[in-house]
């Protein structure tokens, strides 16, 4: 039976993992080399390392942390941020990565999902949407450039584009519940979830155990997304896993 | 030494770099003169049936059908590797498959998302040299849009949407639907059996 994932994501600035609180207040959390490590031995299905540098000198290190990371880990890894072009996708996949994540780039060009996907194939290519409810109603808008911008579009619309253009999974983020541990966004998850045929990572608000069930049971994720949960106590990882199973959720465990 | 096989499109440094970990003594390429050497030949991929067209232009094809065909040097192909050494698939209908086992690669059933993307059970046979401590129930990592047939040849098999070949052994040729190098620790010791084969 296919699983559902636990996915570990490290946010990554000038070369260290940090975590923010809906998008401010960075926190130094490690190193990210040795944070993949830990994860998948903990028990991550996935990591993603997410580069939120904001300065181009902060990014000219992301190949040397992904090379680093990928030397030895034998899951998944997907990275994302700062990724504009298919050249910059390129220098990604060359230093280790298996997938990447294209955001506010791919609004801006749509093609560019397209044109990364013909030459390593849509499993290698996540699009990551930022999505906020419009007035607290079931309605989500799209945002960009690390949730600053607003872009007018309907977020399930853009990911029905996005998959269409070849994007292989979607990264949906809660811009509410992002940081917050309040729970992930059920109703935005299982909306882009039932409209797409690919599969729909849940991302924003991971706490305890019971929002990982809801999300998976209610909101149709195919995978979920966590940071900070992990990064302050690794056994987490092991004993969401085991009550996950015991609430009748398929998961990989043991590893 | 392991040919492992480039045809410029997928994830070929995540194979090597598994294999290194192991180390085994691989080497990237798609020089027919240097698979005609190999001790041991690996068909990596992911990406599209028809990526696999270039081998034929290379003149990789026919070095590595001669040199695994009739009982020669074990042979694995991984994922889109695995699927071209069936007769053809329904994602490439031009592209002729290697032929080594019998049928078509196609899509899966509407009822399921497409694609198959994330951590499966295998449902072992027994005797696999490959799947050697790798009992059924085991999680490996799949992502792809098509998929095998249940062939003689299936060593273990799958379900999504229907059951398929998630691995296929017959004398000397191996494939895996999945991904060894990214199924952890269960990934790197079906290597290691690969890597641990008599030539």
């Amino acid at each position: 039976m296919l699983t559902k994932r636990i996915i570990a994501c490290l946010d990554v600035n000038a070369g260290r993992v940090v975590k923010g609180v809906q998008f401010e207040e960075l926190r130094d959390a490690g190193d990210p080399a040795e944070l993949a490590a830990a994860h998948s031995g903990a028990g991550a299905d996935e990591v993603v390392l997410l580069d939120i540098s904001a300065t181009r000198e902060n990014r000219a290190t992301l190949a040397d942390t992904v090379s680093r990371t990928a030397q030895q880990l034998f899951v998944p890894f997907t990275v994302g941020g700062g990724i504009r072009s298919l050249e910059d996708a390129i220098v990604v996949f060359e230093a280790g990565a298996d997938k990447i994540s294209i955001n506010s780039a791919a609004l801006a060009d749509p093609l560019l999902i397209t044109r990364i996907a013909e030459r390593y194939g849509s499993q290698a290519v996540i699009v990551a949407i930022d999505a906020k409810r419009i007035n607290g109603e079931a309605r989500f808008e799209a945002y960009v450039s690390g949730g600053r911008n607003r872009t007018g579009l309907d977020a399930v619309t853009w990911a029905k584009q996005a998959e269409d253009r070849g994007a292989g999974e979607i990264l949906l983020t809660s811009m509410d519940r992002d940081g917050t541990g309040a729970g992930f966004d059920c109703e935005l998850t299982r909306t882009c979830s039932e409209a797409l045929h690919i599969p729909v990572i849940a991302s924003g608000g991971g706490g305890n155990t019971q929002s990982f069930v809801d999300v998976f049971q209610n909101g149709k994720a195919d995978a979920a997304l966590a940071a900070s949960i992990f990064h302050f106590g690794l056994h987490c990882l092991g004993n969401l896993k085991q009550e996950l199973q015991r609430a009748g959720i398929p998961v990989r465990w043991p590893c | 030494m392991i040919a492992v096989i480039d045809y410029r499109a997928g994830n070929i440094a995540s194979v090597k770099k598994a294999l290194d970990y192991l180390r085994a003594d691989a080497v990237v390429t798609r020089d027919p003169n240097i698979v005609a050497q190999a001790d041991k030949i690996i068909l990596p991929g992911v990406g599209h049936f028809s990526a696999t067209a270039v081998l034929e232009r290379d003149g990789v094809r026919g070095a590595i059908l001669h040199r695994i065909e009739n009982g020669g040097v074990p042979f694995l192909g991984v994922c889109v590797g695995m699927q071209w050494m069936f007769e053809s698939s329904a994602e490439a209908p031009g592209t002729p498959g290697l032929g080594l086992l019998p049928g078509e690669c196609g899509p899966f059933a509407e009822t399921v998302k497409s694609p198959h993307v994330g951590w499966n059970s295998l449902i072992c046979r027994d005797s696999s040299r490959l799947l050697r401590g790798i009992p059924s129930g085991s999680f490996v990592y799949f992502t792809h849009s098509y998929s095998a047939p249940i062939v003689n040849a299936t060593a273990a098999s799958c379900e999504y949407g229907g059951e398929f070949s998630a691995a296929v052994e017959q004398d000397n040729l191996f494939g895996v639907q999945f991904h060894p190098e990214k199924s952890g620790e269960l990934g790197l010791r079906l290597l290691a059996n690969f890597c641990n084969l008599p030539c």
